[in-house]
């Protein structure tokens, strides 16, 4: 082997090395943060694992929400129009939160049932409906018909 | 009358843009100087048109109307002025309305400034440009005009602007941000006309740096305006979200930065010229690919404003033929690119080489973490997102490798360095920012933090090398005042971004660790400390503004019982589209930010309200800026002003 050619084979099996590791890296951190999306029908019939952060989105039900009077503890409703999970938060709602409105909860499912949220999104846009809602309701009315 | 102009003169601006493409760039093959001389004529009619076009949508802005349909949708006549033209580009037709209008302005500036460049060139960028605007201008008629109109039943007064965007941040985020992204059509017109001639060389490299250097600029500038305003405006104190649409501008800007350090080289040294051009159009690409990811509705956003699978659909095949044309020009001609030099293993181009290696994946693992949930659920695997611990996990480590390679690459010399001389001249600010930064959290916190020793031994490390390589330029002089007014604007534009680079780590780090984030329940008269400040809540209030009404909060903020401020955070009713907006109120300092914001009211004048204290969050927008003016200032640089004679350019040892 030329001295060249071994300075260019050293090249190439540090890149590939390199990008190896880098791809591996990159994986594993993906494989750590993705948080799947559930609607609440798939909740309620225990498809979603306890204990696991995720997202689920509904529709926040009429008359559902609750606050407590002297912290920020708040729960509500959260439906697909077809089954309701409670979520509990403890902190400040966004600004679009409303009854009636489509949101996100990001959180955990504790083992009463109940969806432990750390965040909720709503979106500045009030016919906003996440995708993911929209189309669990496309579904479910395609199976009614 | 007015709108059907506009629309008129954009349709007219098409025509003028298909000619551009087609005869300067005919011209070059067929060697007729005539045809060549026809683009600049041609890009001036061009920017003449889509001005005419502009100005005509502002007009129907400015006097209120609502017969356009666009203006209805975004408008209303209690708007402050101010709001009415800035919602031009306040929905998806006015942007691109005004991405049209930047890149016909980048254009006819690229005819005007470019004296020095020779007939054949300057015809075949001119060329490549028209094309990208017939794209544009394109899809603008076809599947979203600002012009159309709501006849005969027009609505007598507009729906309102989202009242997010009713804010000095939409004046100047959205121009900002497209002259960045726009910009890198230059540099990958530049790129093309270089492919096209096959004349990749040290010249076509510092006619392109320029261009690429203020396009660079203007992007990080829009990035840290949006970050900025998402910061006050949102009201819940981030800065950073990893949202979509912001990785959507990070990734042109990183690969972006890569391309500005590999032109030097180019430039510099007559190496890296392949990378170099792909780079230009993976810059490009991912500022289409940006495009596509807020305008097509894919992705969940708080920008995806407007949604049209339609539109998606053609920006999709946009982006197809511009990434396969110009890599498939690329692969017939790069293989005849030869270096100009050599260049061994350490080195400054092995270091910057390194640097672009970094940046490249970092743009790349954004990407995947950005397009993972497309993938997955186009493989119909479920509906997922990608969190920020994901793009924290990837982008922290390699910034902070990069971080070294920076300090490395401003010391080490062209074509060879001795270890000996980077030992000798880096072990001090090798050995001073680690113990500093161990020190730091010590006496700044209450205790050891590996994050904070880890941002800030890089940041002092960059810190500390480029100040450094400062002092080291006045060894042998003398004469200080002298010295400093021989170093060049490239030279004094390099030593600030750099800097600014540290100044933006510092702030993410400091706010990142030490905030302090109280979410609570205030009644009237309640106290809460934090940090040693005082805050207290005196009630609301209401208040009428132009087209809102607001509940106003009063809130006290004393430091060591002597009051230091009375900050006044709204939840605004805007009256038209009845929408809830919550406006922060900041006390704002170069060390440390006092944000507070009302939440909801929870009946008997209490409030929910968020309390914040940021550490050196505005270090993280100052470092944007100087990397924004260092960037600005590399092109006031002599160099760029002299005329190249002979377009070969010159011979490397």
């Amino acid at each position: 082997m030329t001295p060249k050619r071994k300075k260019r084979l050293i090249i190439i099996l540090a890149l590939v090395f390199g990008a190896g590791l880098a791809v591996g890296l990159t994986m594993f951190a993906l494989s750590q943060n993705i948080n799947l999306f559930y609607s609440t029908s798939q909740i309620a019939n225990n498809e979603a694992p306890v204990g696991k952060r995720m997202r689920m989105g509904g529709m926040v039900v009429d008359g559902s929400v609750k606050r407590a009077s002297d912290t920020l503890r708040v729960s509500f409703g959260l439906t697909d129009y077809e089954s309701e999970v409670t979520v509990v938060f403890s902190g400040i709602l966004p600004d679009l939160f409303r009854e009636g409105q489509g949101i996100i909860a990001q959180g955990k499912l504790d083992e009463n049932g109940v969806f432990q949220a750390d965040e909720v999104l709503a979106k500045h846009d009030e016919n906003y409906m996440p995708p993911e809602i929209a189309e669990t309701m496309k579904k479910r009315q395609e199976a009614q018909q | 009358m007015i709108a059907e102009l506009g629309g008129f003169s954009l349709i007219l601006a098409l025509f003028l843009s298909v000619v551009l493409a087609i005869v300067p760039l005919s011209g070059t093959i067929t060697g007729n100087e005539i045809w060549m001389n026809y683009a600049k004529p041609l890009a001036t009619g061009q920017f003449l048109f889509v001005l005419v076009s502009f100005l005509c949508l502002g007009y129907a802005f400015v006097v209120d109307d609502f017969s356009v349909a666009y203006v209805a949708n975004h408008s209303n006549s209690q708007m402050p002025m101010q709001y009415k033209i800035s919602a031009i580009w306040g929905g998806h037709e006015g942007s691109l309305l005004l991405w049209a209008l930047i890149l016909s302005g980048w254009t006819i500036a690229v005819a005007i400034f470019s004296n020095s460049l020779p007939l054949d060139m300057l015809a075949r960028v001119l060329s490549v440009m028209g094309m990208v605007a017939i794209g544009f201008i394109l899809f603008m008629l076809m599947t979203s005009s600002p012009f159309e109109r709501y006849l005969p039943n027009f609505p007598l007064d507009g729906g309102d602007l989202n009242p997010l965007l009713q804010d000095f941040g939409l004046i100047v985020h959205p121009p900002m941000l497209y002259m960045g992204y726009v910009g890198f059509s230059v540099a990958f017109a530049f790129a093309i006309a270089a492919l096209l001639s096959g004349q990749l060389d040290a010249a076509w490299a510092r006619w392109s740096r320029p261009w690429t250097n203020v396009a660079w600029a203007f992007l990080g500038m829009g990035i840290t305006l949006g970050s900025w305003w998402a910061y006050y405006e949102l009201g819940w104190g981030g800065w950073w979200f990893w949202d979509p649409v912001e990785n959507a501008s990070l990734m042109p800007w990183l690969v972006g930065t890569a391309l500005v350090h590999s032109l030097a080289v180019t430039e510099k040294r007559g190496v890296f010229k392949s990378w170099t051009v792909l780079l230009a159009i993976m810059a490009f690409s991912l500022s289409l690919l940006g495009t596509f990811l807020v305008r097509s509705g894919v992705l969940t956003s708080v920008h995806a404003f407007a949604t049209d699978p339609e539109r998606g659909l053609f920006i999709l095949v946009l982006l197809a033929i511009t990434i396969g044309g110009s890599l498939i020009l690329y692969a017939i001609k790069a293989p005849n690119v030869r270096s100009e030099s050599s260049f061994s293993w350490l080195s400054r181009e092995t270091l910057l080489l390194i640097n672009n290696v970094f940046l490249t994946v970092m743009a790349m693992t954004v990407l995947l973490g950005t397009l993972y949930p497309l993938l997955i659920d186009a493989l119909g695997q479920g509906k997922i997102s990608v969190g920020p611990p994901y793009f924290n996990a990837v982008f922290v480590p390699i910034m902070g490798l990069m971080s070294v390679a920076l300090g490395l690459s401003v010391v080490a010399r062209w074509r060879n360095t001795s270890l000996e001389m980077v030992r000798q001249r880096l072990w001090k600010p090798a050995v001073g920012s680690l113990l500093i930064a161990a020190v730091f959290p010590f006496v700044y916190g209450d205790g050891f933090d590996f994050s904070v020793f880890f941002g800030m031994a890089i940041s002092l490390w960059v810190i500390f090398t480029v100040g450094l390589e400062f002092v080291w330029k006045f060894r042998h002089s003398a004469n200080i005042g002298k010295r400093l007014s021989q170093l060049s604007m490239s030279y004094y534009g390099m030593l600030l971004a750099h800097l600014g680079v540290a100044v933006t780590a510092i702030g993410v780090t400091l706010v990142s660790v030490y905030s302090q984030e109280r979410d609570i329940r205030m009644a009237p008269g309640d106290k809460i400390e934090v940090v040693g400040y005082e805050f207290e809540f005196q009630g609301s209030q209401r208040v009428k503004g132009p087209n809102y009404l607001a509940d106003q909060g009063q809130i006290v903020v004393r430091l060591d019982n002597e009051e230091l401020t009375r900050l006044k955070p709204e939840k605004r009713q805007y009256n038209v589209q009845r929408n809830m907006m919550t406006e922060a109120d900041i006390d704002a300092g170069l060390f440390r930010d006092l944000y507070v914001a009302l939440g909801e009211p929870l009946g008997g004048g209490a409030w929910a309200v968020r309390v914040h204290y940021k550490p050196y969050v505005r270090w993280l927008w100052l470092g944007g800026l100087m990397m924004t003016l260092g960037g600005l200032l590399t092109v006031t640089d002599k160099r760029y002003r002299k005329k190249v004679i002979n377009g070969k350019g010159e011979k490397y040892a």
